[in-house]
């Protein structure tokens, strides 16, 4: 629950308590944190905690049921620990999740306080967000996979990609939202410069929104690998995913269920423990709405 | 209203273009060499220059690229290395497919999303909402991919309610076609019902609590009637951005969907010719895509104008 803490949120300053108090109120920004604690405990973790090395394959132990000895949630068909296999998919999850969010918030940050602050500006940009939109993600993740393979890397630049045009036009709303105000026309009459007026005025206030954004990106990128990494076009085998999981386990689900249930648990509790946060984050940061 | 029409078309249509150039210019940076692919491993050096003049690609880039726009506006998308078929031809098998797919998810996925939006508007704060709240979390959290593979094990082989896989044309047998179509439908308009119930809910709490409504409450306007005939309009208009916005994405999970219920649609097209570099049918299939995407987009835009006069008068999008 001290996530929210930690992250460095300088325009809440004075308000920051009074969002803290809203999120240690809500039931679910509660049930939703402590999943994030224990899912990026889990990933961050994961070398110490799996008891296997996650591709360590055991060819005279294939398709253990769940709470055999030795294995907590059973095995595959080569034997591996699924737990270790988990533990590490969900850590690459995270990885490629937070990659994609620097992506977006590196790109589509800046490009947003720009076009939002000057006009002309703007006209190229939205044209530029208009044709990124025009290509659905799946689409610009296989066109970088057929040309760079796959891999964590190419995964992650694809889904960044896929959610730079929507942090763009968040980020432009807010700057337009902030650029008449009366603070910045303020710092105007102060002869501060346009970069002045954005830095230090303009996105210090949308950050809570940026924040609650990348909330929003976070699961939906750990969605994306999973289908990347399913059709073959995100991480490569025998490297642990929780998608590759997945689609491995389709061939033998008549056999043994338990090797496609337990991976698509841990991609749901992830994406359940942002949103989960994430909603409760905006409405405790939205000073419209009750309390 | 006339200018902002001519606006937007100005708009998607250089979006159409640089769209284009966009792919021209991605698919020469593909690694391999089309020439040598189409002539085989083992060609003279003569045949695979014989092969790359007669594709082109002995020209500058411009030029070529002025050659593909040329062709493309004839309706020439080339031709597949693979299996030698015009890719025109294995669009126009695989694309109906999959836009019967993405509409009837696309129907699925409004019924359930307004459905529950209204409910949740309607009973705020009693157990209806948390109901309506508590689905469309988890439909944003579990991955429809993994629902749709339990989907497949339960349902169709345990159970043998649908059919695991296939495809049956609903043109030629309308029922049974929409019987095969019905399970991958559901889980692919599961996945997009959560952005459609939530904005409903929204849109209609907004109506619910206006002023206007109260004053139609207090002159004795039953609470159906607010539902249905002001709440549902309003909500109508934010549902069909939605449907716009959304439809590219369900082409786009269309693949996914398709791979699982084996289904003979363009995304088992875009991943086949991935897998075996294909890349006439690649570049064909993204544009195809994109292009179907950017009219989409322009038709909402337009119906937006039908349905909300407000946009008449302003002659411009929010």
């Amino acid at each position: 629950m001290t996530t929210a803490a930690e992250t460095p949120v300088p325009a809440l300053g004075r308000s920051r308590g009074r969002v803290l108090r809203r999120l240690a109120r809500n039931r679910m920004a509660l049930i939703g944190g402590a999943l994030l604690v224990v899912v990026v405990a889990a990933g961050v973790f994961a070398p110490w905690l799996a008891p296997y090395p996650p591709t360590e394959v055991h060819f005279s132990t294939p398709f253990q049921r769940p709470l055999t000895v030795g294995f907590a949630l059973g095995t595959d068909d080569l034997g591996r620990d699924l737990l270790s296999r988990v533990l590490h998919g969900t850590r690459v999850s995270l990885q490629v999740g937070l990659l994609s969010v620097l992506l977006a918030v590196v790109v589509g940050v800046p490009l947003g306080l720009l076009s939002g602050y000057w006009r002309w500006l703007d006209a190229v940009v939205s044209r530029l967000v208009d044709l990124m939109l025009a290509f659905p993600f799946l689409i610009v993740a296989v066109g970088l996979a057929a040309i760079n393979g796959g891999g964590l890397g190419n995964a992650a630049i694809a889904l960044g990609i896929a959610h730079v045009p929507t942090m763009v036009r968040v980020v432009r709303a807010e700057t337009l939202r902030f650029k008449d105000s009366d603070f910045v026309l303020a710092a105007h009459a102060m002869d501060a410069g346009p970069w002045r007026v954005l830095g230090q005025h303009v996105l210090p206030n949308a950050l809570s929104t940026i924040i609650v954004q990348a909330t929003v990106i976070m699961p939906a990128a750990v969605l994306g690998e999973a289908v990347l990494s399913f059709l073959g076009l995100g991480i490569q085998p025998p490297d642990p995913s929780l998608g590759i999981m997945l689609s491995d386990a389709q061939q033998y689900l008549l056999r043994t269920p338990w090797p496609g249930v337990f991976p698509g648990v841990a991609i749901a509790l992830i994406c359940l423990g942002f949103n989960l946060f994430g909603d409760a984050l905006r409405d405790a940061l939205d000073p419209k709405s009750g309390s | 209203m006339g200018r902002y029409l001519l606006h937007r078309l100005w708009q998607s249509a250089l979006t159409l273009v640089l769209a284009s150039v966009v792919v021209f210019v991605g698919v020469r940076a593909l690694p391999g060499d089309p020439a040598q692919a189409m002539a085989g491993e083992e060609a003279d050096p003569a045949t695979v220059e014989a092969i790359r003049a007669q594709l082109g690609l002995d020209r500058s880039l411009p030029e070529q690229y002025l050659r593909f726009a040329g062709q493309l506006l004839s309706g020439d998308l080339g031709t597949s290395v693979r299996t030698g078929t015009p890719v025109s031809d294995m669009i126009g098998a695989t694309l109906p497919v999959t836009l019967q797919l993405a509409v009837y998810a696309m129907v699925i996925a409004i019924l359930l999303g307004m459905s529950a939006g209204v409910l949740a508007a309607v009973f705020r704060g009693r157990w209806p909402e948390w109901a309506a709240n508590g689905l469309s979390l988890v439909t944003l959290s579990v991955p429809t991919f993994w629902l749709g593979i339990l989907a497949v094990l339960y349902l169709s082989v345990r159970l043998g309610w649908f059919p695991a896989s296939g495809y049956v044309s609903p043109f030629e047998h309308p029922l049974r076609g929409l019987y095969y179509l019905t399970l991958p439908a559901l889980i692919l308009g599961l996945s997009h019902t959560a952005v459609v119930q939530r904005q409903t809910r929204a849109s209609m709490v907004e109506t619910l609590t206006a002023d206007f409504v109260r004053t139609a409450r207090a002159k004795g306007l039953g609470r159906a009637a607010v539902v249905f005939r002001y709440g549902l309009r309003n909500s109508l208009i934010v549902v069909t951005t939605i449907v716009g916005l959304q439809l590219g994405g369900l082409i786009a999970g269309a693949v996914v969907t398709e791979r699982i219920f084996s289904l003979p649609g363009i995304g088992k097209l875009t991943l086949d010719s991935v897998f075996t570099r294909d890349y006439p049918v690649i570049q064909a299939v993204v544009l195809v895509v994109t292009t179907a995407y950017i009219v989409i987009n322009l038709l909402v835009d337009l119906l937006y104008t039908v349905i909300d006069p407000r946009m008449r008068v302003s002659g411009r999008a929010r």
